[in-house]
């Protein structure tokens, strides 16, 4: 019993491992959204970031380095997407998707431009990551029943950037209801008329906003790379910034349900990682591919009903155009 | 002085019209796959084995990199086109791509690694006894390990990722037959292949339940296995080319697959004029398949370790141990 609650927690543990890049990215894509730019482009951004990420930290030998050159290259392409479709009112699909492509091609062109080991990077020491932190008295905590595991399994023994993800969850719902920057930017994502009437620049907080996804959504690539990861693999987001977006849909354009909705898609992909080969009672074992495929199954399911009607922000994906 | 001069051209043009007809016996070319003939792993060793036939020959290979999808049939029809006489394919990636263009040019040669349900007549297949130098790497790990619980980490699920699974399950029961492996596969889409953070998760689920030595055969998914083991301090077996490196003393061994051995095979042959059809496999007696052991895992390989796997290695050539291939049958007898 006690084995099948450590089991259970370890889970956990591993659900919260596999959620961090889908909660940052779905933060990215909910202020990106929530100001009306719809954000596809999550997938390329975190892959850039990624690949900046795991190319500095392996030239320089610096976590740090390698999280900020993360950010910057992120944020400069969420730049390129604002300057495609809000500077020049372009299809915000496209722009996301362009990205994305141009993400796909150009880490693996550069990667094998710099390190020549086919669109990989080094694997990187322990010291060019982000490790992970031990809090303080885990292991005598372990030591009480029941409760104690829950400590040392799950709180403790994570790297800084988690910290930073259920950090950012919880400013992202502070920033966008209780500030005046949040009210502005769901207005212009819901009636953009009224912010230019009332004088401020629907262009200036539409930018900040995908500035904002932009550092957000380099975090979640250098997590990848250089925190869970150690050296970029080509395509290694593995269609994790598509999931966020389904989280973010799950949840409404809401922190909180947004949150949920990515860890109950970690906690599947946690679940299937552990079911494999393993006997059940009265089924036996159960396929690969039935495992496998759970996480997408769920998701018609859930989509099909089990959530309320997803209301989006009303001018999103609209470009603002002033009366002519 | 316009005599010397008509003289040197003459000599010039003789001298390579001699060259001419000695190369023009044979005019190989190779097609590496995405990844780049530099990439520590499957092409670079395609080309350490061309590397050692022009070394050995002084005969030029042509060579393509392939760099996107679309590339690979139209990069083998112009090498065709350019006069090559045998073309080496690399990948499984490249099959459909060899098997249209050996149609369109009957009378070349053409030869591709890794691929073994193909026909053509002028079509040779490498394909590797994967399985048997997965039981050696099976044995290693059964002997390194101290819980008696092992793991394996495969990329995407084909039956030719379940043939290093079998095979390794032979190796690691052989060595202890109370031994548990724990085996998963990282997923049905080629994704499988370059997901290192899902590669992480499912060593660590593996290490999680006990589990202190993980084989991967999951590309770069694979280095995400070699990583998180590396983080817990317990022990990974890298695949295809030498990856004990990758990890000082973290990885316990690597199982290799020369394909160097099927590239150099392939042109020599071709030269010698004993280019063969059909299906060629290369095992631990072709010296296809082997096992790591340098300076990096020289401290993890014991002496009983080493003895084992030499008398298992042993055993496999003198046929007293045959080991199981899982596509023969689509299934693991272990």
């Amino acid at each position: 019993m006690a084995d099948l609650w450590i089991q259970f927690l370890l889970t956990l543990d591993a659900t919260l491992r596999v959620a961090i890049p889908l909660i940052l990215c779905a933060m990215a894509g909910l202020f990106s959204e929530r100001s009306g730019i719809i954000d596809i482009s999550l997938e390329g951004k975190m892959l850039m970031a990624a690949f900046a990420a795991g190319t500095l930290a392996a030239l320089t030998g610096s976590a740090i380095a390698g999280l900020v050159g993360a950010i910057l290259v992120s944020v400069m392409f969420s730049l390129i997407h604002g300057f495609a479709c809000i500077t020049h009112k372009g299809n915000q699909v496209i722009s996301g998707l362009a990205i994305n492509i141009l993400a796909s091609g150009l880490t693996v062109t550069l990667g094998i431009a710099i390190f020549a080991k086919g669109g990989q990077t080094p694997m990187l020491s322990r010291e060019a990551r982000f490790s992970s932190i031990e809090l303080p008295f885990a292991e005598a905590a372990g030591a009480i029943p029941f409760i104690g595991p829950i400590y040392k399994e799950i709180i403790s023994g994570h790297n800084i950037l988690v910290w930073c993800a259920l950090i950012a969850v919880w400013l992202t719902g502070f920033v966008i209801f209780k500030t005046a920057f949040g009210l502005r930017l769901r207005a212009v994502g819901e009636k953009p008329e009224a912010v230019d009437t009332a004088g401020i620049s629907v262009s200036g907080l539409r930018y900040r906003a995908v500035i904002i996804a932009g550092i957000l959504c380099g975090i979640a690539g250098a997590y990848l790379s250089i925190a869970h990861g150690a050296g970029f693999v080509r395509e290694m987001t593995a269609g994790k910034g598509y999931i966020a977006l389904a989280a973010l849909i799950f949840g409404n354009w809401r922190p909180v349900p947004a949150l949920a909705a990515c860890l109950m898609f970690g906690f599947l992909d946690a679940v299937a990682a552990r079911l494999q080969g393993v006997e059940v009672p009265v089924i036996g074992q159960i396929p690969t591919d039935l495992i496998l495929v759970l996480p997408y199954v769920l998701t018609v399911v859930l989509l099909a009903g089990f959530i309320g009607k997803a209301t989006p922000p009303r001018a999103i994906g609209r470009p603002y155009v002033k009366e002519r | 002085m316009k005599f010397v001069k008509t003289l040197a051209i003459a000599a010039v043009s003789a001298v390579g019209f001699a060259t001419m007809v000695q190369a023009a016996d044979i005019k190989p070319a190779v097609i590496y796959d995405m990844g780049g003939k530099f990439d520590k792993s499957f092409n670079e060793g395609v080309y350490n084995g061309v590397k050692k036939f022009t070394d050995e020959t002084g005969i030029e290979v042509m060579e393509f990199e392939v760099t996107n999808e679309t590339q690979r049939e139209q990069a083998m029809r112009r090498m065709a086109e350019r006069g090559a006489t045998v073309i080496l394919g690399v990948g499984f990636a490249q099959a459909d791509a060899i098997a249209k263009v050996a149609a369109e040019y009957p009378d070349k040669q053409f030869s591709i690694i890794d691929v073994s349900w193909l026909d053509a007549p002028n079509l040779r297949q490498y394909s590797f006894k994967e399985h048997e130098g997965s039981y050696l790497v099976g044995v290693a790990a059964a002997l390194a390990s101290e819980t008696g619980k092992v793991g394996f980490v495969g990329g995407m699920d084909i039956p030719l990722i379940r043939k290093f699974a079998c095979g390794y399950v032979g190796g690691v029961k052989a060595a202890n037959g109370n031994a548990d492996v724990y085996q998963n596969m990282t997923g049905t889409t080629p994704s499988a292949w370059n997901d290192p953070a899902k590669g992480a998760e499912l060593a660590k689920s593996q290490i999680d339940r006990g589990a202190d030595v993980v084989y991967h055969a999951a590309g770069g998914t694979g280095l995400g296995v070699i990583q998180a083991a590396a983080d817990a301090g317990k022990l990974a077996i890298g695949v295809d080319s030498n990856q004990n490196g990758l990890a000082p003393g973290s990885v316990l061994t690597s199982m290799l697959k020369r394909v160097d051995v099927a590239a150099y095979e392939t042109f020599k042959d071709a030269m010698d004029g004993k280019f063969t059809s059909g299906l060629q496999a290369l095992g631990i007696a072709e010296g296809g398949v082997d096992w790591a052991l340098d300076e990096n895992n020289a401290s993890l390989i014991t002496a009983d370790i080493k003895a084992a796997v030499e008398q298992a290695r042993k055993d496999i050539l003198s046929g007293a141990v045959s080991v199981h291939n899982y596509e023969s049958t689509s299934s693991c007898p272990y």
